[in-house]
C-alpha cells in the first residue's frame, strides 16, 4: 500500500479553486516532485499533506491513517520551508535539536542526536554558531537535519533550491538525491525548476491550474509528455503546425519542412485522427550534418537563421525549406565540428521515432 | 553654500523647539527665586528640597503606581492587536485598527471630559484608577505602533515550523514569537511608562484627589517662590524621559541587530 495517499482532493480559496480533485499515490521510500508554474497549487497541495491547509473535500492518508483529524503538530511529516524558517534567536544546536524537546530522550542522548543530525548534512562543529550569521546553503542544511532529526516519514520540500545560487543549486540537488537515498525516508519536493524535478525524483507529478496533467518518471515524461504544455515545460520542444491524413490503414503526417511519412500509434499523445494537428521535435532529436560524419535518419536542408553558443553546446535556429518558421536544434560541440554562423546553408538529420503528435494549437 | 536656506531654518526650528526646555536646568540650578536673567548665583538647593516635601513624595508614588499599570496593560493590549493585526484577517480590520490607533490624533481634553462625564455616570470614584483607564486609552496606540513592527516583520514559516516540528499553538508563541518581539515589548513598556509619567491633562480631570507629579506641579506654579523647586522637578523628570527612550530604542536596535534582521525604522 502507497505510503500517501490522496484522493479527490478539493481546495477553495474563496471563490478561486486551488486544488481541483487530485488523486495521487507516493510510495515509500519515494523521490516524488510536484512541478509546475506558480499559482499551479504544488505548495498547496504540499501545505495539505503537512497539515497547514484543510482541503473541503477528499481523503488524505499517511501510512494508511486518515489525516483528517490530525492536526501538523502530530503528523508524520517535517518540512523544509522555502524560506528555511531558521529561528533567529537560536543557535545551530538548539535549532535543530528543536524537535527533540517533548521526547524522552537523556540530555546526553539529545545532543548525541544532534550531533549526528549535523554530521550528516555536512555541518558538524557548526552547533554553537548563532543561526542568523549562517550562509544560504548552511541554513538549508541546518532546515534539512532540523526536519530530519525526528525521523519523520516524509520529508516535504517547499522549493528548497531557489534561493540558492546556480553553483550552489547544483551541488545540493546531487548531496539532496544523495541523502535521500542514505536516510530511505520519502521525499516530497515541490519546485517550479523542470531540471530539477528530473534530475532529483523518481517520480514527478507536473501541475497546472490545480491539476495533475502528467504523473510519471522523469524519463517518460521527457520522452513521452502527455500533451503539449507539458511537452513545452518540461525541457526544449520545437512545435510545428502540420496535418496528418488516413492512406489505406495508415496514417501520413505531412510536417512543414521535414516531409510526409508514416506516422504509427505509438506517437500519437491523445489517439488523434486524420487532421491539423501540431508535431513536436526535441532540439536533440535533430542535427546538422558536418562534413565526414555519418548520421542516420532523414534528411532536410535548410539555412540557419540565428545560433547561440554555450560553450559545450550550440543552439541553431535552422529554417528548413519548405518550413514556415525556424526550428531548433542542439549541437554538442566538437573539436572537430565548426560553428555556423547565420545566413550558412546546412543539411539537418533527424530521427522519425523521436516524433511526437499533440492537438493542434 | 546649497541648502543654505534650508539649513538656517532646521537650526532656527531645532532651537525654537529646545531652547525652552534648555532654560529649565539654568534655573533650576539659579539662587534667585525670580526666573529672569541675569542669573544670579548656582545652587542646588531646589534639588535639596524635593524630597522634604510629602506632597511631592506621594504624588511621585501615585505617578509611578499608574505609570507601571498603564504600561502593562497597553503593551498587554498592544500585544494582541498587534498580533491580531499581523497573522489574522477579519471582517471591520481596517476599521479596528483605526479606532484603537484614534486617540493618538482625538485632542485630549475631549478625551479627558468624556472619560470623566462617563465615570461620573457609572459612579466609579475618582482616582489612581481612572487615570491608569484613561492612560492606557491613549497609551495603547503608541504600543500597538511600536509591536506592529516587530510582529509584522515575523516570518509566518517560524510559526509554522514550530507546529510543524511539534510545537502546540501556545509553546510556540512562547518558545518562537515571544523571544523575538521581546525587544519591541521592552520598548513598548518603556514608552507607555514614559508617556504614563508625564501627562497632564487626563490625569488633571480624573485623578480626584490623587495628585500625580504633572498634576502636583501644575498646583505648585501657583506660589512664584516656589517656582525654582518646580524647575528642579522638570529638569529632572526631562532627564528620566530622555534617559527610559534612549534605553528603549537601545533595546529595540539590539533585537533587531541580534537577529540580523533588516532596520525597517522604529518608532523614534
Amino acid at each position: 500500500m502507497a505510503l500517501i495517499s490522496l484522493s479527490g482532493i478539493d481546495k477553495y480559496y474563496g471563490t478561486y479553486h486551488a486544488l481541483r480533485d487530485i488523486s495521487l499515490e507516493i510510495e515509500g521510500g519515494e523521490f516524488f516532485s510536484l512541478l509546475g508554474p506558480s499559482g499551479c497549487g504544488k505548495t498547496t497541495l504540499l501545505r495539505t499533506i503537512a497539515g497547514f491547509e484543510t482541503p473541503d473535500k477528499g481523503v488524505l492518508t499517511i501510512d494508511g491513517r486518515d489525516m483528517a483529524r490530525v492536526s501538523a503538530n502530530r503528523r508524520p511529516t517535517n518540512m523544509v520551508f522555502q524560506s528555511y524558517a531558521i529561528f533567529p534567536h537560536l543557535t545551530v544546536a538548539q535549532n535543530v535539536g528543536f524537535g527533540l524537546r517533548r521526547s524522552d530522550l537523556t540530555k546526553a542522548e539529545k545532543a548525541r542526536e544532534v550531533g549526528a543530525a549535523l554530521e550528516m548534512v555536512g555541518l558538524g562543529g557548526y552547533g554553537a554558531r548563532a543561526a542568523h550569521a549562517l550562509s544560504g546553503g548552511q541554513r538549508q542544511r541546518v532546515a534539512l537535519a532540523r526536519a530530519l532529526i525526528l525521523k519523520p516519514k516524509v520529508l516535504l520540500l517547499d522549493e528548497p533550491l531557489s534561493a540558492l545560487d546556480k553553483k550552489m543549486r547544483e551541488q545540493m540537488q546531487s548531496e539532496l538525491r544523495q541523502l535521500q537515498r542514505q536516510v530511505g525516508i520519502t521525499f516530497v519536493l515541490v519546485t517550479h525548476d523542470q531540471e530539477e524535478a528530473l534530475i532529483m525524483s523518481d517520480r514527478i507529478a507536473v501541475m497546472f491550474e490545480g491539476e495533475i496533467a502528467q504523473l510519471a518518471t522523469p524519463q517518460d515524461l521527457y520522452l513521452r509528455p502527455n500533451s503539449r504544455r507539458v511537452g513545452e515545460f518540461i525541457g526544449m520542444m520545437n512545435l510545428i503546425p502540420g496535418r496528418m491524413d488516413r492512406d489505406g490503414s495508415q496514417m501520413i503526417g505531412d510536417i512543414p519542412g521535414l516531409g510526409r511519412l508514416p506516422i504509427v500509434p505509438d506517437l500519437l499523445t491523445d489517439g488523434q485522427g486524420p487532421g491539423d494537428c501540431t508535431f513536436g521535435i526535441r532540439p536533440e532529436s535533430m542535427s546538422l550534418v558536418f562534413n565526414g560524419e555519418l548520421p542516420t535518419g532523414k534528411f532536410v536542408d535548410g539555412t540557419v537563421v540565428e545560433r547561440a553558443y554555450y560553450g559545450d553546446m550550440t543552439y541553431y535556429e535552422v529554417l528548413l525549406d519548405g518550413g514556415t518558421a525556424p526550428v531548433t536544434c542542439s549541437m554538442k560541440n566538437l573539436v572537430s565540428r565548426p560553428v555556423l554562423d547565420a545566413g550558412a546553408r546546412t543539411r539537418l538529420a533527424w530521427e522519425p521515432g523521436a516524433l511526437i503528435v499533440f492537438d493542434a494549437a | 553654500m546649497r541648502g543654505g536656506g534650508l539649513r538656517i531654518y532646521a537650526v532656527i526650528y531645532l532651537v525654537f523647539l529646545y531652547l525652552p526646555i534648555l532654560l529649565l536646568p539654568v534655573f533650576a540650578f539659579n539662587s534667585s527665586t525670580i526666573i529672569a536673567f541675569p542669573l544670579a548665583s548656582f545652587t542646588t538647593e531646589w534639588f535639596a528640597e524635593l524630597p522634604r516635601v510629602p506632597a511631592l513624595r506621594d504624588a511621585l508614588w501615585v505617578s509611578l503606581k499608574i505609570a507601571v499599570l498603564t504600561a502593562l496593560v497597553s503593551t498587554l493590549l498592544g500585544v494582541c492587536a498587534a498580533r491580531a493585526a499581523a497573522r489574522y484577517r477579519f471582517a471591520f480590520k481596517g476599521t479596528i485598527m483605526g479606532l484603537i490607533m484614534l486617540p493618538l490624533v482625538l485632542p485630549e481634553i475631549i478625551v479627558a471630559v468624556s472619560l470623566l462625564v462617563v465615570f461620573l455616570q457609572i459612579g466609579l470614584p475618582l482616582g489612581s484608577l481612572t487615570v491608569v483607564l484613561g492612560h492606557v486609552l491613549i497609551c495603547t496606540p503608541f504600543c500597538v505602533a511600536i509591536l506592529n513592527g516587530a510582529f509584522q516583520s515575523l516570518d509566518i514559516s517560524l510559526e509554522e515550523a514550530a507546529i510543524d516540528l511539534g510545537e502546540t499553538g501556545w509553546s510556540t508563541f512562547r518558545l518562537i514569537i515571544l523571544p523575538l518581539v521581546m525587544p519591541g515589548i521592552i520598548s513598548s513598556l518603556l514608552i507607555a511608562f514614559t508617556i504614563s509619567m508625564d501627562e497632564f491633562i487626563i490625569a488633571f480631570f480624573l485623578s480626584g484627589s490623587e495628585a500625580t507629579l504633572p498634576v502636583y506641579l501644575w498646583g505648585q506654579l501657583r506660589f512664584p517662590q516656589r517656582l525654582p523647586v518646580v524647575m528642579a522637578l522638570g529638569t529632572l523628570l526631562v532627564l528620566a524621559s530622555v534617559v527610559l527612550l534612549t534605553i528603549a530604542e537601545v533595546a529595540r536596535r539590539r533585537g533587531v541587530a541580534r537577529r540580523g534582521q533588516q532596520d525597517n525604522g522604529g518608532f523614534l
